[in-house]
C-alpha cells in the first residue's frame, strides 16, 4: 500500500464536474423550453434535439471528471459519498442515453437532467471531501463489485422515477395540453416497469454481494446494520411493487406510489441513513 | 341454525386459507414486513450494537424499559417482525404450491384447442390464403421454440413455460434460504478473543473472552488448534498530507498449529484466516505495554503485558493494572497511554499520533481493598475507586506517576515500584463458523438466475388457422405484453415468406 494521491489532480477533477453541472444546467434549460412549446406545437423538436447534444457533453465531461478522480486516488471513484454521487450522477446519465437508443423515453428528459443536476450539486457542496487512501475495511475487490451494481440499480430506479412522477401527473389531469403530448398511461407504467426491473435484479445482486463481503470484513453475512435494514427495506418494497404489477387493482396509480417510495427509500439510505443513522458502513468521509 | 353448515369452522379455515394466499395478502404483508424494519434502524439493536442499547438505558431508563418491552431493541427477532415474516412465508408457500401443480400439469399439456373467435384475441390479424400454410407455420412455430399441436384447421403454439418456473423457483430459493438461515445460525458459533504478541491461543471454550453460541451449537464444533500472534502491524500513510497518519493497514502475523503442521500467515481486515473448522477475523487492535509491578515487601505483586483499551483516533489508551496479592496493601492502578505524548497547557497530556514515537504511561495509584476476594465476577478493564485511597494521581496529594519505556519509579509512601519494560500491541481476533452462509450464497444466486427470467421470459400463445381463402393469426400473453402485435406480423412474414 504505497498509494500517492494526487490532491493537484482531483482539483482538475473537481473543475471538470462543475463544468458538467454548467453544461447540465443548460441542457435542463433547453428540456424545459422544449415542454414550454411541445404545448402549442407538438411537432416542436429543435430545443429537444439541442438539449440532447448539450446533455451529451456533459455526461462526457462529467465522465472525464469521475475518472480523473479515480486516477487521482488511484481507485475506483466511489468511496465516499462525494464520489459516489458523481459517479452515481454519471451512471444515471449514461443508462438514460443509453435507453434512449433502445426506446423512445426523451419524454423523462427534464427530470433525468435535473436529478442529476441536484445530486451533482449536492455532492460538490455538502460531501465534497479530498481524495484519501482508503480504510482498510474497504480495500477489497468487493468495492468495485458491491458498489457499481448498487450504482447502477439506484440509476435505473431514478429513471423509473421520472416514469411514475410524469403517470401520475397525467392520471391526476395536471397540465392537460402538455400531458396530452406525452405518450398514454399504459406506455408510462410499462416503461416504469422495464426500468424497475432491471433496477431490482441489480439491487438483488448488491444485496448478495454485500453480504458476500459482510462475511469476509465483518465475520457475518448479516447483522441489520442500519444500511443492511435500508437495503433490505428498499429490496422489500419494489418486490412490493412488483407484486403489485401482477394484482389486479393494484397497478396504475397505487403501483406508481409504490415506486415512488421504492426510490425515497434509495434517496433516504443515500442520504439520511449515511449521515445520520449510527452503523458500520461509515464512509461517507464527513 | 340453518348456515351452520356454511359458517363451520372449515369454511372459515378455507376462507382464511385463501385470504392468506391471495396475491393481495402477500403484498400487503411485504409493506408490512418493510414497514416493521423500519424501527430497528431508529433504535439501537442489541445484536448489532449492545453498547448503544445500554446507552439507551442509561440515559432515558423509563423510555428505555418501554421500548424493551415492545421489543424495539431486539426487532428482528421480535415477536411481531417474526410474525410478519412468517405470515408472508406461509402465505408465499401457500400460494406456489397449487401453481406448481397447474405448472407441472402444464408442462405436460399440449397447446389449448384454438378458441373459436380468435378476432377477440389482443392480437389478431387476417391474411389471404395462398394455398395450404399450416406445414409451415408449424414449422416457424417450432423453430422460434414454441411448443405446437397441430390440429385440423389450425396450428396452436404456445412458448416461455420459462418464465412460471423461474417464478416458482425464486419463491421456493427464497423458502430454502429461509431455511439455511434459521439452521446455519443455530449451528453457528461466533468468540472473541484479545491477544497480545508472543501469546497463544487454544481453540475450546475456556480460551474465549466472550463466546457467542448458535441455540444448536455443541461443543465438538470447536476443532483442536492453537494460534500465537507472532507480530502485529499497523502501515500508516506518511506520504500524503491529507491523511498523514491514517492507518492504511493492519496486518496480524499468526502461527497457526492444527496439531499436524504449522502454517505462518497473515490476518489483515476482509482477509481473514481459515483456521480448522472456523475462520478468524481481525477485529481491533491496541497497546499492550509491558508492566512489572513490586509491592512494598519487594515481592513482583504483578509483571506481564497490560491491555490498553483505544480511547480515540490518535490510540490514547486505557488500561487497568490490579494486584490483588501486593502487602502491605492491595494495588490498583488506572493508567492512561499516550503513544506520542504531548503536554497540554493544563498539565494533561495527549496523544497527538497513533504511531508510538514518544510514548508515554501516566498512572493513578490506589491502595485498599479492591474487591476481587469476594468472588463477584469483576470487568478487567474498570477499577471501583469507591473504597479506594488515591495515593498518586492528578487529584491526589501526590503527582501521578509518569513512565516512558524503561524507566522505573517508586510509589509514594513505600507501598512499591513499577516500570514499563516494553511495549507490545494486541489484536481482538473474531473466530467465527456459520454453515449456512454457503447454502446461503447458493439460493441466493439461484433465486437471482430465477427472478431474471421470471421477469425477462414472455408467455405467449400463438394461434393460425386456415380458413377459406384467409389465413387468421392471434396471441395472447399471460401479463401486460406490448410486443403481441410485433409478433404476429413478423411471423406472419415469416410464415408467407415475404
Amino acid at each position: 500500500m504505497n498509494i500517492v494521491l494526487n490532491e493537484p489532480l482531483s482539483q482538475i477533477s473537481l473543475l471538470f464536474v462543475s463544468a458538467a453541472m454548467g453544461l447540465l444546467a443548460v441542457a435542463l434549460l433547453m428540456f424545459a423550453f422544449q415542454l414550454a412549446r411541445l404545448k402549442d406545437d407538438p411537432t416542436e423538436s429543435r430545443f429537444e434535439r439541442y438539449g440532447f447534444w448539450v446533455l451529451g457533453a456533459g455526461t462526457v465531461v462529467l465522465g472525464v471528471g469521475v475518472f480523473l478522480r479515480g486516477v487521482a486516488a488511484q481507485r475506483v471513484p466511489w468511496a465516499n459519498m462525494y464520489e459516489f454521487a458523481i459517479s452515481g450522477a454519471l451512471m444515471i446519465l449514461t443508462i438514460y442515453l443509453i435507453s434512449l437508443r433502445v426506446k423512445d423515453v426523451r419524454y423523462v428528459a427534464t427530470f433525468v437532467t435535473g436529478f442529476s443536476l441536484v445530486t451533482l450539486f449536492a455532492a460538490v457542496s455538502l460531501f465534497y471531501v479530498e481524495v484519501k487512501t482508503l480504510m482498510p475495511a474497504l480495500q477489497s475487490y468487493w468495492l468495485v463489485i458491491h458498489v457499481v451494481v448498487a450504482i447502477m440499480a439506484t440509476g435505473f430506479f431514478a429513471i423509473a422515477a421520472g416514469f411514475h412522477i410524469f403517470y401520475l401527473i397525467k392520471a391526476a389531469g395536471v397540465g392537460r395540453a402538455l400531458m396530452d403530448r406525452f405518450p398514454d398511461l399504459r406506455q408510462l407504467e410499462r416503461v416504469a416497469y422495464r426500468f424497475n426491473m432491471v433496477g431490482f435484479v441489480a439491487w438483488s445482486f448488491t444485496l448478495i454481494a454485500g453480504a458476500i463481503w459482510a462475511e469476509r470484513a465483518w465475520h457475518r453475512y448479516w447483522g441489520w446494520d442500519t444500511k443492511e435494514v435500508w437495503t433490505f427495506i428498499i429490496w422489500v418494497v419494489y418486490a412490493g411493487y412488483l407484486h403489485a404489477m401482477a394484482t389486479r387493482g393494484w397497478t396504475g396509480k397505487r403501483a406508481a406510489i409504490l415506486g415512488l417510495i421504492g426510490f425515497g427509500a434509495v434517496i433516504f439510505n443515500f442520504t439520511i441513513v449515511n449521515l445520520f443513522f449510527k452503523g458500520l458502513h461509515v464512509y461517507s468521509g464527513l | 341454525m340453518a348456515s351452520s353448515s356454511r359458517f363451520s369452522p372449515i369454511f372459515w379455515g378455507r376462507w382464511f386459507w385463501r385470504q392468506l394466499t391471495s396475491m393481495r395478502t402477500a403484498l400487503f404483508l411485504l409493506l408490512l414486513l418493510a414497514l416493521a424494519a423500519i424501527p430497528g434502524s431508529l433504535y439501537p439493536q442489541r445484536s448489532a450494537d449492545p453498547n448503544g442499547v445500554r446507552l439507551y438505558f442509561d440515559q432515558q431508563p423509563e423510555f428505555a424499559a418501554l421500548l424493551d418491552s415492545l421489543q424495539l431493541f431486539d426487532v428482528y427477532t421480535s415477536i411481531w417482525f417474526s410474525a410478519i415474516y412468517i405470515l408472508l412465508f406461509v402465505s408465499l408457500v401457500g400460494c406456489v404450491l397449487p401453481r406448481t401443480q397447474v405448472h407441472l400439469n402444464a408442462l405436460r399439456a399440449k397447446p389449448v384447442e384454438t378458441p373459436q373467435k380468435l378476432e377477440r384475441m389482443p392480437a389478431y390479424l387476417t391474411a389471404a390464403a395462398k394455398g395450404d400454410q399450416l406445414d409451415r407455420a408449424e414449422q416457424v412455430l417450432n423453430s422460434r421454440g414454441f411448443r405446437v399441436r397441430k390440429l385440423d384447421d389450425s396450428v396452436s403454439a404456445e412458448k416461455g413455460y420459462l418464465k412460471e418456473t423461474g417464478n416458482l423457483v425464486f419463491h421456493y430459493s427464497l423458502v430454502l434460504l429461509l431455511i439455511a438461515v434459521g439452521l446455519g445460525g443455530g449451528f453457528s458459533f461466533s468468540g472473541q478473543r484479545v491477544l497480545v504478541e508472543g501469546d497463544t491461543f487454544v481453540n475450546n471454550l475456556a480460551s474465549y473472552d466472550a463466546f457467542s453460541p448458535g441455540p444448536l451449537f455443541f461443543e465438538n464444533e470447536l476443532q483442536p488448534f492453537s494460534m500465537t500472534l507472532e507480530d502485529f502491524e499497523v502501515v500508516y500513510d506518511l506520504r500524503n498530507p491529507a491523511n498523514l497518519g491514517q492507518p492504511v493497514d493492519f496486518i496480524a502475523n499468526v502461527t497457526l498449529d492444527d496439531g499436524l503442521t504449522n502454517s505462518n500467515s497473515d490476518i489483515r481486515v476482509n482477509y481473514p484466516l481459515e483456521a480448522p473448522g472456523a475462520n478468524v477475523f481481525l477485529t481491533g487492535n491496541g497497546f499492550a505495554p509491558v508492566i512489572t509491578l513490586y509491592d512494598g515487601v519487594g515481592n513482583i505483586a504483578f509483571s506481564g503485558p497490560v491491555v490498553f483499551l483505544p480511547q480515540d483516533s490518535n490510540m490514547t489508551s486505557l488500561g487497568v493494572i490490579k494486584a490483588p496479592d501486593a502487602s502491605p496493601e492491595q494495588i490498583g492502578i488506572i493508567a492512561f497511554f499516550y503513544p506520542t505524548a504531548q503536554e497540554l497547557e493544563s498539565g494533561a497530556y495527549a496523544s497527538i499520533y497513533p504511531d508510538p514515537i514518544d510514548p508515554l504511561l501516566t498512572m493513578n495509584v490506589y491502595l485498599g481493598d479492591l474487591g476481587l476476594d469476594a468472588g463477584i465476577p469483576r470487568n478487567v478493564y474498570a477499577l471501583d475507586i469507591t473504597d479506594l485511597d488515591l495515593i498518586a494521581g492528578r487529584d491526589g496529594p501526590n503527582p501521578p506517576i509518569e513512565l516512558r519505556v524503561g524507566e522505573m519509579a517508586e510509589l509514594p509512601g513505600g507501598a512499591g515500584f513499577i516500570s514499563f519494560d516494553g511495549l507490545k500491541r494486541f489484536a481482538s481476533l473474531d473466530v467465527a463458523y456459520n454453515p449456512g452462509g454457503l447454502w446461503i450464497m447458493v439460493f441466493a444466486f439461484i433465486a437471482l438466475v430465477a427472478i431474471v427470467f421470471s421477469l425477462s421470459v414472455r408467455r405467449r400463445r400463438v394461434w393460425v388457422r386456415q380458413l377459406a381463402g384467409k389465413i387468421e393469426y392471434a396471441a395472447l400473453a399471460r401479463g401486460d405484453d406490448d410486443g403481441l402485435e410485433e409478433l404476429i406480423v413478423d411471423l406472419r412474414k415469416e410464415i408467407e415468406g415475404d
